[in-house]
Order: C-alpha cells, then structure tokens, then sequence
C-alpha cells in the first residue's frame, strides 16, 4: 500500500486519504458563461505528467495539496493548501435579478 | 498391508527435521501411514515408499514429489474442507486424512485416464476453438469440463476457522532465511537497523539445510551454524519462519501469511534472498514419479532423513548434480550413471570425488525417455547423446527408480519483480537473470546471481548493509564486494529434448507439451504475454516457475528471435496460493453506539444499521413489528414519544466570519439570523445537486451550531474544511457528533413532562417559540435545546455532552411516566415526517436532485453574492424541469403501500419512482413521495405505479403536507 507524505501527521498509508482531484481556479461566479462554469463543476484535465491535487487525511480532516506525477504515481511534493491559497476570498454583490 | 511396504527412512543424521520421539499417524487415501513431527505428508509418504500423490489436471497423469520446495503443482492433495494443499509444505498432523486429487475412483486406478487418449484430439487453444462455436455451446460443456478440470473440491460445509490479521513495521525487512539472506539480515541489524526476516521453511539456513557444496559434505552445516548464531545473537533481528512473504506493494507493503495469520509488514528497505528454483529437463515421459530435482532428493535426504529411491541416475550440467550424486551414494542408494548434459565438463572437486568412488558419468548425454512401472513410479530410462540444440540420438536403457534433475536454475525473484524489476534471459549465463531493480530492493544470494556459496554470503552481508544506509543506518564499515558469483557455470543454456512420441512436458501444471507450444507460436501467438494465455502455460498453480525459462527458449526457437528480446511473462503477486479466509479474516468493521445504546436493548429495541451508528428501528418484538410502530407513532400524535437523536452530525462554527461562512455554504441567508433562534440549512454541491439538510443554531453572533444528517457529517465536515482552506474567512469549524447525545421528546404533552425539568427556563409558546433555541439544564443537566419539528408535533431536541445521554434519558422517561411516555425508533420516525411531507436527503433524494425538483425554492437565498450550487442552480433554473418531488395518497383504500423505487408509468414509459410510501394510521391511508413528470404533478393528478408483482396501483398528487397543513401543532 503506498504511503502519502501528510504535511501534517506525516507519512501514513494512503487509505486514510481522499483524493479531490486537480487544483482548479474557480471562475468568478458573476462572470463565468453557463459552458465555462458547467467546465470548472464537471471537466478534469487528466494529465500524463506532474499535476497539482487536493488531498484530505481524513480522520484529522486536514486538507493539503499534494504535487504527483500520473506516469510514475510518484508524490514528489506535499504542502498546506495555504501555501496555494493566501488571501482571504470575497465575493461580489449579485445583481438582483441575477435568479 | 504395512507389512510389504519399503521403508525409505534413513537413521537419524544431524541437521535433520525430525522429531523421532514424537510418531504421527495419518491417512492417505484412507490407508494409515506413520511418521515423526517435522515430517511433511509427501515426505512421510516417501519414508513409506509412496510416491505417487496426485494426478494431473488436464490428462490425469499421475505424479509425484518434484521440487519438495512447495513450488508445483504435483503435490497438490486435498484435505477435509480444504483443497490444493501443498503436500511437501505441509506438515503432518495426528488424525490428518489426506486423498490426491483429479482422479474418479482411486488414484492408483483412475477412470478418467481415457482423457489423455483424448489428448491427441485436444491441440492447444482447443477450449477456445472447439467449445465457443456454435454460439451458445460453451453452456452445454462448462458442466462437464469444470467437473473434469477442477484440481480440488471445496467443501461448502467445512468449519469456520478463525483468521486473523497483524501489522508490523521494520527497517528492513529480509526475505529469505538462506545463507544470503542470513548475512545480510545479520549485517543490517549490526549497522543498527531492525530486522525482520522472513522464512518459508520451517527452519532457518536454505540450501544450507539440503545442498551439498563441497565433497565432504561438510561445509553447509558449519557455514549454517555461524549464520544463524549470529542472526539468533542479534538483538535488532525478529524472526519469523514457515512465514511466505506472498507479495510487494507500494512503498514496501508486504503480505506476509503464516498459519492462520495475514501479518501486513511495513518495511522500509527489502533485501529479497530468496534463492532460485531449480529447473527441470524438458524428455518424454519427465513427469513421471520419481523423477524429481536434485534438490528435491536432497530436502528428503537431509530435512527429513528419507532414502529418495534405490537405484538412481543423476541428470546434470553443473557442480552441483554431482553432490546429489554424493549425497545419494551417503545415503546408500545406488547411482548407476551420471549424465552430464555438457559436452565437456569442467573437473570441479565434488565431480572429481563422484569420479573416484567409480560411478560413471557420460558427458554429453540426456535422458531421452523415461517410463513407469506397474505401481506408476520410474522403472527405467532410455539415455541419448546430445547431437545439437535439442537433439541426441537415443542409446541404452537404464532400469532405476529415480532421476535426479540438476540442470539449472531460474532465479525466484518473485518479490522483487512485483516491485518493478523484470527477468530477463542472459544468453552468457544461459538462464533468466533479474534486471533492472528498482530503489530500494536489495536482491542478494542466487536470486540474484550469486550462485558461488561465499559470493552469496558476501553478497547478502553488502545487501544488508546496503538496505540499512539507505534506511538511515550509516554507522558501519562497508563490508567487501562479492568475488566470482559463480552463475555460468550452474544452467544448461538448452535442456529440451523433444520426442517425435511427445509426453515431453513444458509445463505439468497444465501437461503443455513441446508440440503445443510450437503449434501455439505457429498460429501467431509469437509475444510471450500472448502465447501464454493461449496456450496457459504457467498460468497454473505453480505459476511458470519452472516453464518460464523452457517456454521463452522453445517460443525464441519457434518464432526465429533472439532469446534475449524475448523477455519473461509478468510476474504478479500473489507468489503462493493464499485462502479466502486470510483474505477475508477479521476486517476491521467499528460500529458506533449512542450514550443511550443500553437502554434501547433493555426496551427491547430492534437495532438497525445507520451508516456505521446502531439505532433502534422500534421497540418491541420482530413479530410486532407493524402494532409496534403505530403505537409509537400514535404516542408521539396523541401524547408524547421520546427518541434519541444522538447520531444526528453536530458542528460548531465559530469566528467573526462564523454567518457569512454559512452564508456561503448553505443556500439561506445567516447573516440577519437573531441570537436564539434556528434557521434550516439546506447544502448543494457544485452542480447544484442537494447534498445534506439540518438547522442552524445562533447562540451568539460568532457562534453557530449546526446539525447535519447521520450519514452526511463527515462529508459536510469535509467539504466545509476544502472550502474555507480556499476562502480563508476567519472560521473555526469543529465536528462535534460524537461529543453530544441528543433525544426529541415530541408530542402534544412535551411541554408539560419536560417543564418541570427546566427550572431556570421558560417554556411557554411565547418565551421559546417555535424555531427558537436556548441554553439551559434538563434534570439539572447542562443542555441546548431546539424547538423543531421533524415529526409535526410540538417538540424539543436537547442536545447534551454525551456522557449525560443516558441519565438525561432516564430523566425524561421517568417524569413522562404518567403521561404514557413511549421510546419511539427510526421506523415511526420516518412515519410521522412522512405524515408532514418532509423529505430524508438520501432517501427522497439522489445524487441529482435539485432544490426546484424537490419543491425547496423557498430554502434559496435570492440576493446573497454566492453560495455553493448557486451558479449551477441558476443555470438549472432556466431549463425546463425533468421531474418533481410530490406527495401522493394511493387512490384505493385497499392498496398495499408501494416499496421505495416502484416505478411511475405513464403510457408506458417510466416518468419516476416512489421514493417512500407507508400506511398513515392517523390519516388512514396510504400516503408517499414520488418523483413524477412535472406534468403529473399538479395536486388532484391521478398516475400509475407499477407495485408489488407488477400491479398497476393508481395514485392521486396530494398537496403537502398531508398532516396538519398549517403546522398549528408543531408551532403552538
């Protein structure tokens, strides 16, 4: 069984993990076209190669981001999402015939 | 009878396996044999001159002992209630009954011989070809190939035995108990690592407890003595024998099966010592019994002091067939000739003493036929001189009763081949060799080449040492670089000799012939990986251990390629048979129980399963079941019911950005929620589909407690963790299920049983109205109350710290006593919410469901920035609806209730399903929720529904809720 490298209990077999798949962009929901939003819920890039993912250790629930490379299965980074994800998110105001 | 039976067994020698002072009887083939603790059934059987064990699975060939190393398919026998069972593995046991297998009758006559007759019309690939056509022919055959193929019988009655399973973690782990395995585990653990060696055997020490490498036969035991006193003297080294290490997975996970037991062994450096496999000639008629390897004779021989026949011929192309040949004369069994299969062979100091005590060898000959006697053992043997690649011309015969094989080896690189590395045939060596290991494997001893006995030893202390640097163990001196491994001098690049006759076997799992393999190659099945599934071989028990050199030879030959390109098939795990049970043993299936769990047994609860949580379905007997539900239910719409609610998720969200964090992941709106009061939060995920339900909780401005549902906690917990991890909003959120116990006392007289327990509140209407929430003490307990009402009466949740739950319980039934207080379970639960129409996400919902299908526009923020589903819902809304979510009444008062999942049918087609359904007593019909084309859906629209046996039952959309449509009772 192969390990994963939590950044924060340390290596621990990958059955206590979920995998969340690609790291994505969301698209600024006001903006976004009905194909660009349909997109980022349903499509997946699926690279050959390195790709960035959301993983969870999930007895802790502790969310992290864990660079793998899909050719080999290798894991060759693993780090807090906030290393990703800085700033705090806000949202703008909807219009109000926006439903 | 035992009177006439040879007995083979030698006096009692050193080094031997046996206990003599403790004497087993057991059966085979109902007839009694005797033999001593440490005895295995085949070597037992061969002290009583019993050779043959088994018969084959294809043309029921009878066989015998072959490798005695567990590694074919010959000794399979079958055991009570457990099948293909390793007769030269297995130890004996008091009372053991024993039979062969693949035979009608008796094993010694059997009636299913006429099968190889047969065999002439059975070329390779004749199941695919024969079997399939005409379509639908293959049904009327399986019966009677699977009665005729199945090798053994399973025995659906047997006893359960107990399995278990064990985790274990080691530095480097040592596979293999061998001289090289022994060197490198001792050298591991002096550089401060700690070991784990794993042996197959019985016994520590490998070919160190058989082989013979020198003429005095004297060196293996010292050399065993020193190993395995330094390995015992270690203090870092755990060892476990009779243990298989069955396979490798990522990151060095290592099934290790013993007994009864599955060990799951986490390493973090392997040495795989697991020595190699001694291959056989490929003649006419070698599977007959007692023709076996050399190292098969010498395990008798010395493991278990057993004389392997009476008059032997040795089959050679190494030093090592020569030893055999001393080891047979020590045990005073008459070698009559030893073949060599090599032209020329080279003086080495065991051939030049086999050559002093006169026994002849002829260089440059093979046996080229070899045939059974009355009893289907070995009676004589035809030897040829080798004229080329695969051919000789056929000589003298040679009457004797046994053929030892020593010819060459492939190496058993099984576990380091599931790791990565690939066999590979070495055209230098004549043999299959391991390539191309990956990090972190450490191969050593002959399965890695190293065939020479002090190359192996070194070679196993610099694995060792290897693994344990690597491991981070840095401390000792690098131990020398082997010398000569030894490894051209030990396979004979070509030992196939095929009969124009045939009955020369490639593979006796499968009684593959040369013919078969050149037909196979013929039709075009020239890649390796294909003409094995075509052909099967070493697709058998025994997995290609000792076909995967012959076949890649014979098929490199057939096909016109160099033999170095044509490779090896992928080694797989498991590398032995492991049982379902070891499979199946003792998983790790936790279940959880509320603080209450106690009494609902004394009640006489019917517990169910709620995702892992045990929860009572109702209370009182199985026969009851439906009086006892109406009764509960009528408690809690005539006077009052009290259930525990303790499963149900609890979150704590605290942080200055607690109401614009729910904002975000709830559909309603937070932020203007009172202090004190509850809101109902519905969740979507990102395609807008409804995923989780419960309520809000304000007790203070920056803290909110939310409920979720039993089997949606976790993920809502997750899902809440993933977001903010983007959005980091100020937010503390804390799962806290397991940390409150939780009941609902429901009904008309709530109020009046619970008031009196709650002195410092006021529980009027109007103080702690519908939807309000309050911290207080219930029986002098500290708790959060809610007034909500799933079950559509007046109500109160109290949520208390769960080591409370049961005193809190026995509080409220006691002062509900005089009331008629009734414990209610899931099913009247169910009932009631049903009764109001409310939806169970999971039951009335699926993974599409959105909050317009279910009616739950209402729950849907119109003007906050963002919510979760709130983009995707937007773009739901402008489409046209597929299906609504509706209540409906059956039209018939004589209509059984339809089952969750009956179909609605509309001219044919199907239009939804019921979702739930069940007999209202208060209402006195039948009444459920049912998906329906929105067409359907308006209140009076009469639709069908297929129920049970295919009954069309019509059923009438009925407004929402059925009970009480004004929800006077739960709100007053």
């Amino acid at each position: 069984m192969k390990l994963m490298p939590c950044p924060l209990n340390g290596p621990r077999n990958i059955t206590e993990f979920a995998c969340a798949g690609e790291v994505k962009v969301m698209p600024d929901p006001a903006k976004a076209s009905d194909g660009d939003w349909g997109g980022y819920v349903f499509l997946r890039e699926n690279a050959a190669g390195v790709v960035r993912e959301w993983w969870c250790h999930t007895p802790t629930a502790f969310w992290f981001i864990a660079e793998r490379n899909t050719l080999t299965d290798e894991i060759l980074r693993t780090y807090p999402a906030s290393e990703l994800f800085k700033d705090r998110v806000e949202f703008a105001a909807r219009d109000e015939d926006g439903t | 009878m035992s009177a006439d039976r040879i007995m083979e067994r030698l006096p009692p020698r050193p080094g031997e396996w046996l206990d003599r002072d403790r004497e087993i009887a057991f059966a085979f083939e109902g007839r009694c044999h005797n033999g001593f603790a440490g005895d295995t059934i085949a070597s037992a059987l061969a002290a009583d001159g019993v050779s043959l064990l088994s018969r084959s699975f294809k043309y029921r060939r009878p066989r015998g002992a072959l490798t005695m190393a567990g590694q074919d398919a010959n000794t399979l026998v079958q055991l009570p209630g457990e099948p293909n069972t390793l007769a030269d593995m297995r130890g004996i046991e008091p009372g053991m009954a024993a039979f062969g297998q693949n035979y009608d009758g008796s094993l010694e006559a059997d009636r299913g011989r006429w099968v190889e007759w047969l065999g002439r019309f059975m070329p390779v690939g004749f199941y695919y070809k024969a079997f399939y056509k005409p379509f639908g022919a293959w049904r009327r055959w399986e019966p009677f190939i699977r009665r005729k193929a199945g090798l053994g019988v399973i025995d659906t009655e047997a006893l359960h035995a107990y399995h278990d399973k064990a985790y274990g973690f080691c530095d480097v782990a040592v596979i293999g108990g061998g001289p090289a395995g022994l060197a490198a585990a001792a050298q591991a653990a002096e550089a401060g690592a700690e070991v784990l060696l794993i042996e197959e055997g019985a016994r520590l020490g490998g070919s160190l407890t058989y082989a013979r490498f020198d003429p005095e036969g004297a060196r293996a035991s010292r050399e065993a003595e020193a190993l395995i006193g330094a390995v015992e003297g270690a203090d870092r080294i755990e060892v476990m024998t009779e243990a298989v290490c069955n396979g490798w997975f990522a990151d060095h996970f290592l099934p290790v099966i013993r007994g009864n037991r599955l060990y799951k062994i986490r390493a973090k450096q392997v040495v795989v010592a697991t020595g190699s496999m001694e291959q056989p000639i490929v003649f006419r008629g070698n599977d007959t019994p007692g023709v076996m390897m050399g190292s098969a004779a010498q395990r008798l021989i010395r493991r278990h002091a057993v004389r392997p026949g009476r008059r032997a011929v040795v089959a050679t192309a190494n030093g090592d067939g020569y030893g055999v040949a001393l080891d047979l004369i020590d045990s005073e069994v008459a070698v009559l000739a030893v073949l060599d299969l090599r032209e020329d062979p080279p003086a080495c100091p065991r051939s030049d003493a086999l050559r002093a005590r006169g026994v002849p060898v002829l260089a440059g000959h093979t046996p080229w036929e070899a045939w059974a006697g009355p009893d289907h053992r070995l009676a004589g043997l035809q030897v040829a001189g080798i004229t080329g690649q695969g051919t000789a011309r056929p000589g003298e015969r040679i009457l004797c009763d046994l053929l030892c094989v020593s010819v060459g080896y492939t190496p058993a690189a099984h576990i380091a081949c599931h790791a990565g590395a690939m066999l590979r045939y070495d055209p230098a060596l004549g043999m299959l060799a391991l390539a191309e290991c990956p990090d972190g494997i450490h191969p050593a001893g002959s399965a890695a080449g190293a065939f020479d006995l002090d190359a192996a030893i070194a070679q196993g202390r610099l694995a060792g040492w290897n693994a344990a640097r690597t491991a981070g163990f840095e401390g000792a001196a690098e131990p020398p670089a082997p010398g000569d491994l030894g490894a051209e001098q030990v396979s004979h690049p070509w030992p196939i000799f095929p009969h124009p006759k045939g009955k020369d076997f490639v593979d006796f799992d499968e009684d593959l012939q040369v013919k078969d393999i050149r037909n196979a190659v013929a039709e075009g099945y020239e890649d390796i990986e294909l003409l094995k599934r075509f052909s099967t071989a070493g697709m058998g028990p025994s997995q290609g251990r000792h076909t995967a050199a012959n076949l890649a030879r014979l098929a490199a030959e057939a096909a016109g390629r160099d033999l170095a390109e044509m490779g090896a098939t992928t080694v797989r795990p498991p590398y032995t048979a492991e049982s379902f049970g070891i499979l199946a043993g003792r998983g790790f299936e936790p279940e959880r129980r509320s603080a209450m769990h106690h009494r609902h047994i004394e009640a006489d609860a019917q517990m169910m399963l709620a995702g892992l949580w045990q929860r009572p379905a109702f209370y009182g007997s199985e026969r009851d079941r439906e009086e006892c539900i109406e009764a509960e239910a009528m408690a809690v719409r005539t006077g009052v019911g009290l259930i525990d609610v303790s499963t149900l998720g609890g979150l704590e969200i605290r942080g200055p950005d607690a109401a614009e964090f729910l904002n975000r992941m709830y559909t309603f709106a937070y932020a203007k929620q009172a202090v004190g009061r509850a809101r109902y939060v519905l969740m979507c995920g990102p395609s807008g589909a409804v995923i989780d339900d419960g309520v809000a909780c304000r007790f203070h401005d920056n803290h909110f407690y939310v409920t979720a549902t039993t089997g949606g906690v976790e993920g809502v917990y997750r899902q809440m963790l993933w977001f903010n991890a983007q959005w980091r909003l100020d937010v503390d959120v804390t799962n806290v299920t397991a940390a409150y116990a939780g009941v609902n006392i429901a009904g008309p007289s709530s109020r009046a049983v619970l008031a009196p327990l709650c002195p410092d509140l006021d529980l009027s209407a109007e103080a702690f109205p519908y939807m309000g929430v309050r911290v207080g003490t219930v029986a002098g307990i500290p708790a959060r109350l809610l007034r909500v009402g799933f079950v559509g009466e007046l109500g109160y949740e109290i949520h208390v710290p769960a080591s409370y739950g049961e005193a809190l319980w026995d509080a409220l039934m006691d002062a509900g006593e005089a009331a008629g207080i009734l414990p209610f379970g899931v099913e009247a639960q169910r009932l009631l919410r049903l009764e109001k129409g409310h939806i169970i996400i999971g039951q009335d919902t699926d993974g599409e469901t959105t909050p317009q299908e279910a009616d739950m526009v209402w729950a849907l923020a119109r003007k906050k920035p963002f919510y979760v589903g709130e983009r995707a819902l937007r773009i739901q809304a402008a489409r046209p609806l597929k299906r609504k979510l509706i209540g409906f009444a059956m039209a018939s008062p004589r209509d059984a209730a339809p089952a969750e999942s009956h179909l609605v049918i509309r001219d044919g087609t199907i239009t939804g399903r019921v979702t739930s359904a069940a007999f209202s007593p208060i209402l006195g019909k039948v009444i459920g929720l049912a998906y329906v084309a929105p067409a359907q859906a308006e209140p009076g629209t009469r639709f069908t529904i297929r129920s049970h046996g295919g009954r069309m039952a019509l059923a009438e959309v009925v407004s929402l809720p059925h009970y009480d449509p004004d929800n006077a009772r739960q709100e007053g």
